[in-house]
């Protein structure tokens, strides 16, 4: 039997490399960087330049997966070949396969977050070349933990064994401590990491302890998603305390990556601590993952996965299932997310200081993406895809505005940036862009983003309905209410920092002496400006990738709920 | 049609543009700056009026032929909106794909496929003489503008951002587009309060837009609440047919299953047929006979698929009015099976047919009942109320006029209020009916406190620009009690409601912006908006004085002047509103609304004795209204007048549409 396995991952290997590449890439990227570390001539080499080309070629190579065996067609003879060979998938093979002997999945849900990722951490690249956070000496060490980092949360996005969402979670964080702590001569920066390693290794304790209840289970005896989401569906698991135990902890371990409410506290202190550069990756990438993690995770349970080898069960029975994963899960997730997004919004409005009111705002936000997985639909999940890409943009063009306004002045309290649109008015107004749209005002990018998954949860409302849960849809509106409201209340604090940026009195005149300014890189504005743009072209140009994020492409390897079975008629005889 | 599409875009897009180009004026060039957008404004309002050109010239092409002898010349039925999207569509989806020859100012391009959302643009009869009266009112007010001297770039550019968001907001034929260009207003708005207003202006901003969001968001959730309801039985049937097709060839197999059915089902009846052969020639008792349903073909199943949601706003108002007639026929089964005969007639012929407990199953949808016909126009109103204001929600207004510059005064208190009486009547009442009809009482109440709450609010004021803010919430109580004067039976005055509404909106733009720049005149000479502070003022400045009569008069209502052929037509209308609980409201409303009138005199005649006339040392020395300042002010005398005289300007391409919009829901003549 073992024969059979080895021979089997022998012959699959060249397509599980072949889907792995742009991770490849990256370790590759971090050999190399720790090679040339150690010749002597080079060791005081900034490592930016060479990290932002082999990002960009992970990039590439997972772009070039997106449109897969597409390319095939390209009307350029033999390009079209190579490119298609990154694609593991042919035309006939399902949308969704394994690699490495199922301990990965390989869709366009995971490729879309790995494009998204590697997408991220090249802006995230060319914001520290020109914002000079990690200096010579310690370049190599910053891309090389960025870049680990990256992996890990390209596993989680991809995982399907338990094991591997553990070591995803794992990888992702472990150089994410180091990254917390990376300002080194800062005393709240090592107080950041510190708290961030406890509370992340207290996370992971649990999400371990979890995985065991679940792994270890009776009826369960394997990590590998799709039997445990067959036999939760064969055996009615869902209800038995272990599991409830075991998925309360899982979902706490992701809880922990997601920052969402009660699993949140390291989050402001942490972004605190941390260099502007760091917290804009943490808030946007670990988050990223996490959603996708979480995505694979609630819809497995609910039957709506890609489930790879089990059989399409008769329609009564995965309707049963997924009835029962919808009655215990939504309501869950729905008090996860209102709770997370209200918290989050409402601590955000006393803050002083940018990186702590930007952190539970991406607390909020967090909340929000839940909301649309709360409905447990295919195209919830579809939704929160459109929500991450235009997160990207917003949070990151955010950070990128308070790391360079920390350049210029070495200040990150609010109340130091009175009036500063009349000293940096490109910093001010495109800070503006993004703050909007992470408000939700048209015509950004955030409004179509925040509107897809009220449409979505207007949508399931009525799928609810008919399917006869009415508690389940008045649950649906319950969210929408709460998701108006919340952006009511976050108005406050987006608000006030534009009022304190453009329509308070400048700081000199409050303090009536002349404080120099320096002028904003040409280099930085360009950056800022071609974020903002890209925000306001989204928010107009959404079709492609409303296209692309939904179950035409996106989040096709997920199944659209099932519906009720007709009831079986009896025919009855008739006379003569 | 295509040149439709151009010329309606350019004249949303062209403020902005000139906002874009304004990015590259360098430092020291202000002068130059407030030229050019002057620039931005007046090319606006040169394509404004092409495209009321060119619509008008549609309405000329289309004269009501019927029409008796003696009524005034009117254009058909037709160029209704309904009309023009009913004949686009037939042409659109005619198998010779004839085309139109004439330009319908009616336009439409896909956006969104995912939420089949378009960017629709069309004027009419309602939209047209706001959207001449925004470019005229921006144009004047880039004038009025010239004394900022604070950030001149930012102020031009956020100027003319929000006059696109203006425009949008009232060509936008599709609710999603309209909500875009409605938020698009908010923030362009916001800081032009906040940072060139007065000492209070940030507290005033953020409470112009905390309360303008909030109303949003609820417009949003009725947004999304009409989305979700599936409106097949309303389009044209080969949209549903087209969408049929696309199901079919999302699922390939069926086809095939549907052969494999249906051999299947042939099988069995021969082998029955065989059997009861057999039974017969034994002379045993012939088997039963089973009954079976048809065979399910793949069209049935991608029938059954088929949902068609949209944002039109015009199918929107189609579906919401047989809402309406279904909720009217509610204890009435016979008319219930013909309305739904009709449908299915309707569908039949088309070639997709519908069976009647789909069509009942749809007519059962939250869109029918009462529920969400309340909660839906609740919402509407609400979100749309904050915008004009309505009473409750009105303390916004004050504030934000105080605090706002003078030019911008003019924009809030001459467009933006405007918005929210246009909303209502485009959107709010088309759709929800219904509601709209059930709850004219209590509407007309909440219109009677705006006009008796917002008078007496103003005669106590002693400073002059919060005066002039209530009186604004006053007039526009009569925008709101036109609209709301709709009877339980029949129409036949609150068409002259309507019309009367719609005129009165555009009175009080051009009284109101003329009576804020008045102000703003005292205000840059004086510094201060005290009215126990003033006194003769007509001395130094008597050509000033006369002007600010006339304006002032005209926002009395005088005859001869524009404000008084709107509310005329109101109190005419709110007389004959009865309902059958309370069948003398309309003359109670009437006989206040006359009323208040008598106080609107009085606070504007004391306001003018105690600003304008007497003797005064203090300010002999003021220099009279210069000449930039009467280019800005003589335009909007004229109107005044001119709007006073002839009503019939407007009134002759304004009111065919108004009257049919009431018409059609009032059902008169369907």
């Amino acid at each position: 039997m073992n024969e059979t396995l080895a021979n089997e991952l022998t012959t699959s290997l060249s397509a599980d490399v072949r889907g792995f590449m742009p991770e490849l890439v990256l370790c590759f990227a971090i050999v190399f960087m720790l090679l040339i570390r150690l010749m002597p001539r080079y060791d005081r080499v900034h490592m930016g330049w060479i990290a932002l080309v082999l990002a960009g070629l992970a990039l590439t190579v997972s772009c070039l997966q997106w449109r897969g065996f597409h390319w095939a067609d390209f009307p350029v003879p033999g390009v079209g070949a190579y490119a298609a060979m990154f694609d593991p998938r042919q035309e006939d093979t399902p949308i969704s396969i394994s690699l490495f002997g199922g301990m990965l999945v390989y869709d366009n849900f995971s490729v879309f977050i790995k494009m998204f990722l590697y997408a991220f951490i090249t802006l995230v690249v060319v914001l520290t070349l020109m914002s000079k956070v990690p200096d010579k000496e310690d370049s190599a060490d910053f891309y090389v933990l960025l870049f680990g980092s990256t992996i890990g949360m390209a596993i989680m996005a991809s995982s399907n064994h338990l094991l591997m969402v553990f070591i995803g979670i794992e990888m992702a964080s472990l150089p994410s401590y180091a990254l917390a702590g990376f300002l080194k001569g800062r005393r709240q920066s090592s107080e950041a990491a510190l708290k961030y390693v406890v509370y992340g290794g207290g996370a992971s304790g649990v999400m371990l302890y979890g995985i065991s209840l679940v792994v270890g289970h009776v009826d369960i005896g394997s990590g590998y998603l799709p039997n445990i989401v067959q036999a939760i569906a064969e055996k009615n698991l869902l209800g038995s305390p272990l599991m409830v135990l075991g998925t309360t902890f899982i979902l706490a371990g992701i809880g922990f990556k997601l920052a969402a409410f009660p699993f949140h506290f390291w989050c402001p202190d942490v972004f605190e601590g941390a260099a502007a550069e760091v917290g804009a990756f943490l808030s946007v990438a670990s988050k990223g993952a996490a959603l996708a993690l979480l995505a694979r995770i609630v819809l497995g349970i609910g039957g709506l996965g890609s489930n790879l080898d089990t059989p399409a069960a008769n329609q009564q029975a995965a309707y049963d299932s997924w009835s029962r994963a919808v009655d215990y899960l939504v309501p869950f997730l729905s008090i996860f997310a209102i709770v997370t997004t209200t918290f989050g919004n409402f601590a955000a409005y006393s803050q002083t200081n940018l990186k702590r009111l930007l952190a539970y705002s991406t607390i909020a936000h967090a909340g929000f993406m839940i909301m649309g997985l709360a409905t447990m639909t295919r195209d919830g999940a579809g939704a929160v895809l459109f929500y991450l890409v235009t997160y990207l943009f917003m949070n990151l063009g955010a950070f990128a505005v308070v790391a360079f306004m920390r350049n210029l002045t070495g200040q990150e309290d609010l109340s130091y940036f009175r009036g500063f649109v009349y000293r940096a008015p490109i910093l001010v107004i495109t800070l503006g862009v993004f703050l909007m749209s992470l408000l939700g005002m048209p015509p950004f990018a955030g409004f179509m983003a925040k509107f897809q998954i009220f449409a979505v949860l207007f949508d399931s409302a009525h799928m609810y309905e008919r399917e006869g849960k009415t508690f389940l849809s008045w649950n649906m509106y319950g969210l929408v209410v709460a998701g108006g409201l919340n952006t009511v209340i976050s108005l406050f604090y987006y608000v006030r920092v534009l009022k304190v940026m453009a329509l308070e009195r400048t700081l000199e005149e409050v303090e009536s002496r002349p404080i120099e300014t320096k002028h904003v890189p040409i280099a930085q504005a360009v950056y800022l400006t071609a974020l903002a743009l890209v925000i306001l072209v989204l928010g107009i140009l959404w079709n492609p990738l409303s296209q692309a994020s939904s179950n035409e492409e996106g989040v096709n390897n997920f199944r659209a709920a099932p519906t009720a079975p007709p009831v079986a008629v009896k025919l009855k005889a008739g006379g003569p | 049609m295509e040149s439709d599409l151009l010329l309606m875009s350019v004249c949303i897009f062209i403020p902005s543009v000139f906002a874009l180009a304004l990015v590259f004026f360098p430092k020291g060039t202000e002068e130059y700056m407030r030229w050019f957008a002057l620039l931005g404004t007046a090319v606006t309002f040169v394509i404004s009026t092409f495209v009321f050109i060119n619509f008008h010239a549609f309405l000329e092409a289309n004269p009501d032929k019927d029409a008796q002898k003696g009524e005034m010349r009117r254009p058909l039925l037709s160029t209704s909106l309904v009309g023009r999207a009913d004949a686009a569509d037939k042409l659109a989806l005619a198998p010779q794909n004839e085309k139109a020859s004439e330009t319908d100012m009616l336009a439409r391009y896909p956006w969104i496929s995912r939420f089949n959302i378009e960017y629709y643009l069309g004027v009419d009869g309602i939209s047209m003489p706001l959207i001449l009266l925004t470019t005229v009112l921006f144009f004047l007010s880039m004038i009025a503008s010239w004394g900022i001297e604070k950030h001149v770039k930012g102020f031009c550019m956020l100027f003319l951002i929000l006059e696109t968001g203006v425009l949008g907001s009232f060509l936008a034929l599709d609710f999603f587009l309209f909500y875009i260009f409605w938020e698009v207003m908010l923030l362009p708005m916001y800081f032009l309060i906040g940072v060139w207003g007065g000492p209070r202006r940030e507290y005033a901003a953020i409470k112009f837009f905390l309360y303008t969001l909030f109303g949003s968001v609820f417009i949003l959730i009725a947004m999304l609440g009409f989305y979700f309801t599936d409106v097949q039985d309303f389009v044209h049937p080969q949209i549903v047919d087209a969408k049929k097709n696309l199901e079919l060839a999302r699922h390939p197999n069926w086809k095939a299953e549907e052969t494999a059915a249906l051999k299947a089902r042939s099988d069995e009846l021969l082998k029955e047929k065989s059997q009861a052969a057999a039974a017969k020639k034994k002379k045993l008792p012939p088997p039963p006979v089973v009954k079976r349903d048809p065979v399910k073909t793949a069209n049935d199943r991608a029938l059954e698929l088929v949902q068609v949601h949209t944002f039109d706003i015009i199918l929107l108002s189609k579906v919401g009015l047989d809402a309406m007639r279904w909720r009217n026929m509610e204890l009435d089964t016979e008319e219930q099976s013909k309305f739904i005969k009709t449908i299915m007639d309707r569908r039949e012929a088309a070639g997709v047919p519908t069976t009647e407990a789909a069509v009942r199953k749809r007519l059962d949808q939250a869109f029918f009942g009462k529920t969400f016909q309340w909660i839906m126009f609740g919402f509407l109103f609400v979100g749309f109320a904050i915008k004009i204001p309505v009473f409750p929600f009105h303390t916004w207004l004050p504030d934000a006029h105080v605090e706002a510059p003078t030019p911008i005064s003019m924009i809030l208190a001459g467009i933006l209020l405007k918005l929210g009486g246009y909303g209502i009547i485009r959107i709010a009442y088309p759709i929800c009916p219904w509601a709209a009809q059930n709850l004219a009482w209590w509407l007309c109440v909440l219109a009677m406190i705006n006009i008796v709450y917002g008078a007496f609010a103003a005669m106590a004021q002693t400073d002059f620009k919060k005066l002039v803010a209530y009186s604004s919430i006053s007039h526009m109580g009569y925008v709101l009690l036109g609209i709301a004067v709709w009877p339980m039976t029949g129409a036949n005055y609150w068409a002259w409601g309507m019309n009367g509404a719609m005129y009165q909106m555009i009175a009080h733009g051009i009284s109101s912006a003329g009576m804020f720049f008045c102000v703003g005149v005292i205000y840059d000479r004086a510094h201060h908006r005290n009215l126990d502070g003033f006194r003769g003022l007509n001395e130094p400045m008597p050509l000033y004085g006369g002007i600010s009569a006339v304006i002032f008069f005209a926002a009395l209502g005088l005859p001869g002047l524009c404000g008084f052929v709107g509310e005329f037509m109101v109190i005419l209308a709110t007389w004959n509103f009865a309902t059958p609980d309370y069948p003398n409201a309309g003359k109670v409303f009437a006989i206040l609304a006359a009323l208040t009138v008598v106080i609107t005199a009085a606070y504007i005649l004391w306001t003018m004795q105690r600003v304008y006339f007497g003797t005064n040392e203090k300010y002999k020395d003021f220099p009279d209204i210069t000449v930039r300042e009467l280019l800005c002010v003589i335009p909007l005398v004229i109107l005044a007048i001119l709007l006073g005289v002839f009503p019939m300007l407007v009134l002759q391409w304004m009111e065919p549409h108004v009257t049919g919009l009431v018409d059609s829901l009032a059902q008169m003549k369907l």
